[in-house]
Formats: C-alpha cells, sequence, structure tokens
C-alpha cells in the first residue's frame, strides 16, 4: 500500500510539473503573439528609448533565449520585474495581491463549505418541510444571481444606506462584505449538492442496516451517512477553494480591495504580460494542488476509490 | 407469553397517489426457537410486516393500526428509546441484498464493534473480540483479516455472513431475515441457508423467515403465513401448508413449483393474471380477479379467516362454502363462519 502509495505520488508530482510546463509554454507563446508591447503608449517614445527599454527587460534577445531565461527564473521563483509598475518584481506584486485575496478566498470558502454542508444536511432531512423548502428557495436564488449583482447590493444598503460596513476593503472591517458576496454562490451551490447527495445516501440499503442495529438516529445520519454524502462535495471543493482563493476580478473591483484579481485586471488593461504570464502560472499551480488533495482526500473518504 | 404477537397489524404509505395499504390486518404470532416462514409475491407486504415490526419503515410509509407485542410489551406507540433497545440486540434483521447493505466507508469490524458495544457494556478489546468470535462462528476464513476490509473487498455470500454475524453478535430473541439469500447465486444460497439452520439450532433463536421462495420454506420452517395483497391469505404449520393447502393462491403457488423427482413431461401451472394493483384493492378478495374458482361473493366481501384444521387457518370462501355443503361449518351467535368442524383447536384456544 505504502509503496503503492509513493509511486501514486511521484507519477502525479510529474504529471503535475509536466501540466505547468505546458502552461507556461502556451502562456508565454500567447503574450508574445500578441501585437500590443509593453512600451506602447498615447505619447510616441523614441526608438532608442524603446530599444533601451527592451534591452533592460531583455526582450530584445530571440524568443527562445527568452523562454530559457523565463524558466530559469522560475525555478528560482523569479517571475521577472513589471514593466508596468516601474521597480516592482512580478513575485512582489503577486505576493502582495495574494495576501488580500487568499484571506477573503479562504474566508469565504471555509464559510461556504460549512454553511452549505449544514444547511444542505438539515434541508434533506427535512425534505418537503416548511424549512427545506425556504432554504430551496434561498439558495436557487443565490445560485442564479451573480456576483457583480450581490456584491453591488450589499455595497449599496449595507456599506452606502445602513453604513453598517466600510465599503473599501482596505478599511477595517471591509473584508467583511467581499468575502460575503463571494461565499453566497458556492455556499448555496454546495448547499444543493449536500442535499441531493444526502437524499440519495439515506435512501440507500445500509442506513437501514443502521438503524436496524438500534442507532441513535444523529448516529445514522453524522456517522454513516455524511461521510458517504461528503464525496461529491469534495470533488466541487477543489476547484471551488482553487477559483475563490485566486480572487474575483469583478468583487475585488467593486470593493477597491488591491488582491489578486485586481492586480491582474490592471496588468491587463496595461499590457504588463510579466504579471500576466505569472498570475496564470500561480493560478495553474494552485489548482493542480487542489486537485492533488482533493484526490487524497477522496481516498480517505472512500477507501473504494484506487489512487491510480 | 407468547416472544411476539402481531395483531391485525396495517401499515400504510401515504404516496401522492393516495394510500398503500401495504399491510393490511396481518396476525402470527411466534414462540422461542421457532422457524417462521412469510411466503408470497413481491409487493404482498412481507417485507414492510418485518420492517414495521421492527418500526424501520421510510417516509411515506407508518404503522397505522394494530399491535405488535415483544415478550408482552408494546411496541407500537412505544417510544423510540424503548424500540432502538430492541433493535439489533433483541429483535434482528439481515437483508435481501447484502451488496449495499453495510456501509461502504466503514471496516467490517468498525461496524461489527458499533453494534456490540452499543447494546453490551464490552469495551473496546472486548467488542472487538466478540466480532472476531462471530466472524469464526458464521464461518468467515481468516477473520482478523476480514476485520480490517471493507464492505467491497468481501464478496456476496461472505458480506450476508457478516450481516448475520452483525445481527447475531448481542444474541437476540428473533432473528428476521428478509429474503437473505435472493441476490446471491444458488450455491451461496444453499451455504447460507445451511448457515442459518446450523446457528438456529446452535443458538436457539427464532427466525423470521421472508422469501418468496416455497423450497426455502419446506427445508427451514416449523409455521408459514402465505400472504397476499398485505393480507395472511393462509397460515399454519408447514406440514399442513404444503400437503394440505386450502387457500386457492396457496394450491396455485404450489402448483407452479417444478417436481424434480417427476419423471413425467409435466406442465407447470403459473398463476394467471398479475399482481393487485394496492391503490385500487378490489372490493372482495383480492385474489378473486386471478382465481380459477372465484364464486360472486368473493368479489363482493373479504372472506373472514376460518380454521379450517387443527394448526391451520386460510381466508377463502371456498372453504366457507365447502363447509355449508358438507354441514361442517360452524358458525358464531351471529351467523358468522368461524371454523371448520374437525378443525379443533388445540387447548387453550391456539390460533396460530
Amino acid at each position: 500500500m505504502s509503496a503503492k502509495f509513493t509511486g501514486y505520488l511521484l507519477r502525479r508530482f510529474g504529471m503535475a510539473l509536466l501540466t505547468i510546463f505546458l502552461v507556461i509554454v502556451i502562456t508565454f507563446a500567447t503574450m508574445h503573439a500578441i501585437p500590443a508591447s509593453p512600451f506602447s503608449s498615447e505619447k510616441a517614445k523614441s526608438d532608442a528609448t524603446i530599444a533601451a527599454l527592451e534591452a533592460k527587460y531583455g526582450f530584445d534577445k530571440p524568443l527562445p533565449v527568452q523562454f530559457l531565461n523565463y524558466i530559469k527564473g522560475i525555478a528560482r521563483f523569479d517571475f521577472g520585474l513589471s514593466t508596468a509598475w516601474v521597480g516592482s518584481t512580478v513575485f512582489g506584486l503577486i505576493r502582495n495581491g495574494f495576501s488580500y485575496s487568499a484571506i477573503i478566498g479562504l474566508c469565504a470558502a471555509v464559510l461556504a463549505l460549512l454553511l452549505g454542508l449544514v444547511l444542505g444536511s438539515v434541508s434533506a432531512l427535512n425534505r418537503g418541510g416548511i424549512i427545506d423548502q425556504v432554504i430551496q428557495v434561498i439558495t436557487i436564488a443565490l445560485v442564479s444571481m451573480p456576483s457583480f449583482v450581490l456584491a453591488t447590493l450589499f455595497l449599496l444598503f449595507f456599506g452606502l444606506r445602513l453604513k453598517w460596513f466600510p465599503t473599501l476593503g482596505t478599511q477595517p472591517g471591509g473584508l467583511f462584505l467581499p468575502i460575503l458576496s463571494l461565499a453566497l454562490y458556492p455556499m448555496a451551490y454546495t448547499t444543493r449538492l449536500q442535499r441531493s447527495s444526502m437524499l440519495d445516501v439515506l435512501g440507500q440499503d445500509f442506513i437501514r442496516t443502521a438503524r436496524a442495529k438500534g442507532l441513535h438516529w444523529y448516529k445514522v445520519v453524522f456517522k454513516h451517512a455524511l461521510k458517504c454524502a461528503l464525496i461529491p462535495i469534495v470533488t466541487y471543493a477543489g476547484p471551488m477553494m482553487a477559483n475563490i482563493l485566486v480572487g474575483s476580478m469583478v468583487v475585488e473591483n467593486i470593493f477597491s480591495v488591491p488582491g489578486l484579481g485586481r492586480l491582474f485586471v490592471n496588468s491587463m488593461l496595461r499590457t504588463d504580460y510579466m504579471i500576466i504570464m505569472g498570475i496564470t502560472i500561480f493560478l495553474a499551480i494552485l489548482i493542480v494542488l487542489m486537485n492533488f488533495l482533493c484526490d487524497i482526500l477522496y481516498k480517505v473518504i472512500d477507501p473504494r476509490i484506487q489512487l491510480s | 407469553m407468547r416472544l411476539l404477537e402481531v395483531e391485525n397489524l396495517r401499515t400504510s404509505f401515504f404516496t401522492p397517489a393516495g394510500e398503500v395499504k401495504a399491510v393490511d390486518g396481518v396476525s402470527f404470532s411466534l414462540d422461542h426457537g421457532k422457524v417462521l416462514g412469510i411466503v408470497g409475491e413481491s409487493g404482498s407486504g412481507k417485507s414492510v410486516t418485518a420492517y414495521s415490526i421492527l418500526q424501520i419503515l421510510t417516509q411515506p410509509g407508518r404503522i397505522v393500526g394494530g399491535s405488535v407485542r415483544f415478550r408482552g410489551k408494546e411496541l407500537v406507540g412505544a417510544p423510540e428509546s424503548e424500540i432502538r433497545a430492541i433493535r439489533g440486540n433483541k429483535i434482528s434483521i439481515i437483508f435481501q441484498d447484502p451488496m449495499t447493505s453495510l456501509t461502504p466507508v466503514y471496516t467490517i469490524e468498525n461496524q461489527l464493534v458499533e453494534a456490540i458495544s452499543l447494546h453490551t457494556d464490552r469495551n473496546k478489546r472486548q467488542s472487538r473480540d466478540r466480532a472476531l468470535e462471530m466472524l469464526q462462528l458464521v464461518g468467515i476464513n481468516d477473520p482478523e483479516k476480514r476485520l480490517k476490509q471493507y464492505a467491497h473487498e468481501l464478496s456476496g455470500g461472505m458480506r450476508q455472513r457478516v450481516m448475520i454475524a452483525m445481527a447475531l453478535a448481542c444474541e437476540p430473541d428473533i432473528l428476521i431475515a428478509d429474503e437473505p439469500t435472493t441476490a446471491l447465486d444458488v450455491t451461496i444460497q444453499a451455504q447460507i441457508l445451511e448457515l442459518m439452520d446450523r446457528l438456529q439450532k446452535q443458538l436457539g433463536m427464532a427466525i423470521i423467515m421472508i422469501t418468496h421462495d416455497l423450497g426455502v420454506i419446506a427445508n427451514l420452517c416449523d409455521e408459514v403465513i402465505v400472504m397476499y395483497a398485505g393480507r395472511a391469505a393462509e397460515r399454519g404449520i408447514a406440514r399442513e401448508i404444503f400437503y394440505n393447502p386450502k387457500h386457492e393462491y396457496t394450491k396455485g403457488l404450489l402448483r407452479s413449483i417444478p417436481n424434480i423427482e417427476n419423471d413425467e413431461k409435466e406442465q407447470l401451472v403459473p398463476i394467471s393474471g398479475t399482481p393487485v394493483d394496492l391503490l385500487n384493492l378490489p372490493g372482495g378478495c383480492a385474489f378473486a380477479p386471478r382465481c380459477d374458482h372465484a364464486m360472486k361473493i368473493c368479489l363482493r366481501e373479504h372472506p373472514r379467516e376460518i380454521s379450517v384444521a387443527q394448526y391451520h387457518l386460510s381466508s377463502c370462501w371456498r372453504n366457507v362454502e365447502e363447509g355449508i355443503r358438507t354441514g361442517m361449518l360452524e358458525t358464531d351467535e351471529t351467523g358468522e363462519p368461524i371454523r371448520i368442524r374437525e378443525a379443533i383447536p388445540a387447548e387453550g384456544g391456539r390460533t396460530l
């Protein structure tokens, strides 16, 4: 088992490296294929200035050489220099933005998963009852409402009308509204997923066996049913975590949070392709990592799953 | 005092299409160490009867009337905690499909120990020892290894043995076996039945064997109930039911079994028609639409259960008619039929 598991880990690690390498190749190629240059601006620069800038950033070398240098840099966690924010490294900017996005994302993901699991289970256990119907209506509304609508509404009501929370993400307590706007969709989705998964499991034969043993219903639900019902949730939670951690462009912009999403948008507007590449690769690494964690979690929950 | 007395049990499922009377007035009783067979086709209410005894019905089913007494104690309407103390402890059940009846995400050990420590005050180690002992008792090879395994790592027959081990771990007075061999292949079926027979003799518990296989009943059971559309069509000691069937449905069932000892080319006689729609029960005898000998009264009025021989009850108008024709029918003071005269009940008015 353990030898098998080590083999699995190694294979998996190799696959992850390959995936990330492919992402680097594709983003690098795309970024260099676009006609706009990071140094083009409304005020025309002299050819000599542009040549000097390109020489400074190493853009004057042939593409393969640039690519090799880029790869060498990444191996040392050096993603190059930002062209738009002169004097900043891409790594520093990403770290800075991620420090906001990670807090928002982590809080939102935990909130979404916890609430979703509880509400979904409650809903399933009260199937057809009033509580279930109320939860169903609310989650349908939340699932079908895009986050920018929610975020704008929150900003308007809680921020401007009621003045319960600050409207700027950088103010103390300012992260509450962005966390809420980011959490509600995955929360509603998790609730619905958990409800159907729980109902499915509660109808299984082994639940009848557990009841026939004389177990108290909470033991039947929380020991026997819950663990099985979690399996679909894990599938959803991995990509959801990765998505939510890298920050939401929309929500961060609405609440002026200087997070990764906002950095991404701004760097696109300023054609700073070093940052665009950096964030894309960072995102790829995060998603690969989350998927890997999910697979491990699967194995922990469900012994039937063969890792291969 | 009888070990288990079920009286006029009625269980219904309240579906959007209407009330389905899955069990509609079933009565029987069971003594220590006896094997009772409940036989009938799909949808006749066999399993629902069993689930009603343990009250493990699923929504939207519930007991709507009657009584279930275990050692004289009424279970219908008893608080949930009292029922829980009986489930898996005094009355255990094993199910039709062992493939899906064990929780897939816990080890066999976890599930066995859970059942044992729930009803006894053994500690964890003692519970584990007991689990091991039970696995040996049900004839599982390499029990130490099996404890560590998950349900999906065992074969169907082995899983059913684990189910039996779990059910018997707390030494119940009654084991309900709900079609325990239906999902298994024939050789494994025989092994499981043999095992149950051996354990019954060894441990002395009573068994309620639910099946649609008359062969299983004939081999194991002391008493038999033949169910049709939620009611007992005929019940009595096994010998009477097999050699002296009185109800047209039972006769039909027996005619549809192939006889291996008969050399002649024998045509099997199936029961014509289809099982009744429980949402739309006919007014009279539920079997009347399929019965070759149905009379006018069969379609109008449900037959009363009468004693047709010693330890043998049947609900069929044909028995009443025959009793009247031969002048052997006894009626009560209101003129309702109660028994065929030669069928003298045993002392104490014992009915099955």
